[in-house]
């Protein structure tokens, strides 16, 4: 299972800040996110929005293992 | 060191800190940012952060600091949640042997900080919420540091 985070307007749109769902990709991640909520995996595929696997970026393809935390990160705006 | 708190900070106690005990430290530079009211448009700021790779991410930036500038020391203090107007965000202070350094990375961090480093910042004020990206100012600023 993975540990899903979504951060900034993302978390907003969705209306959650985490959920744990299972996938073996990212890809899988984002259909599956997408299939849940239309709106939610447009804005996963917006310019800008990273992904992070165990607090590193990675591909959008990058692999997932039973533990790993995918964090959706929006464009950041600095503090 | 680099702390993100949600918890109201003291400028003051932490630059008298940062210089006690610097027998060596010839120059100590600081900024503090201050949350704006904006004219009562922004009644409350709220931060986002991704905790361990914000402050992970801000370290590998100081580390570049270090390497740029002649620093024998950082401390970079940030709010994250909700900020009420005129309550500092953001403090960083630099020491170094001489006063270019300090002033010079102390401004470089800054730049970074305002610009790319990983928050989320939210506006709310009596129109509602609003998504802050950096200014076109924010980013020619970091734009400066750029080698040819």
């Amino acid at each position: 299972m993975a540990k899903v985070l979504l951060f900034g307007a993302l978390s907003d749109l969705a209306g959650w800040r985490e959920k744990t769902l299972e996938a073996k990709s990212v890809a899988d991640l984002r259909h599956l996110l997408a299939a849940e909520d239309a709106g939610l995996g447009l804005a996963l595929d917006g310019a800008g929005v990273q992904v992070a696997v165990d607090q590193a970026i990675v591909r959008h393809d990058a692999a997932l293992t039973a533990a790993s935390e995918v964090a959706f990160l929006p464009p950041m705006s600095g503090g | 060191m680099i702390t993100l708190t949600d918890q109201a900070f003291d400028p003051g106690t932490l630059m008298s800190d940062f210089c006690r005990g610097r027998t060596e430290t010839g120059a100590v530079a600081s900024f503090v940012g201050l949350a704006r009211a904006e004219g009562g448009a922004a009644a409350v700021l709220e931060l986002d952060a991704y905790p361990g790779f914000t402050e992970a991410q801000i370290a590998l930036h100081v580390a570049t600091a270090q390497g740029r500038f002649e620093l024998q020391d950082v401390r970079i203090v940030h709010r994250i949640g909700a900020i009420v107007p005129g309550e500092p965000i953001v403090f960083v202070a630099t020491a170094a042997s001489h006063r270019r350094a300090a002033f010079e990375a102390c401004d470089f961090l800054m730049d970074y900080l305002k610009s790319r480093a990983p928050f989320w910042k939210k506006e709310t004020g009596p129109d509602g919420a609003r998504w802050i990206e950096p200014r076109p100012q924010d980013l020619s600023d970091l734009a400066r540091w750029e080698t040819p």
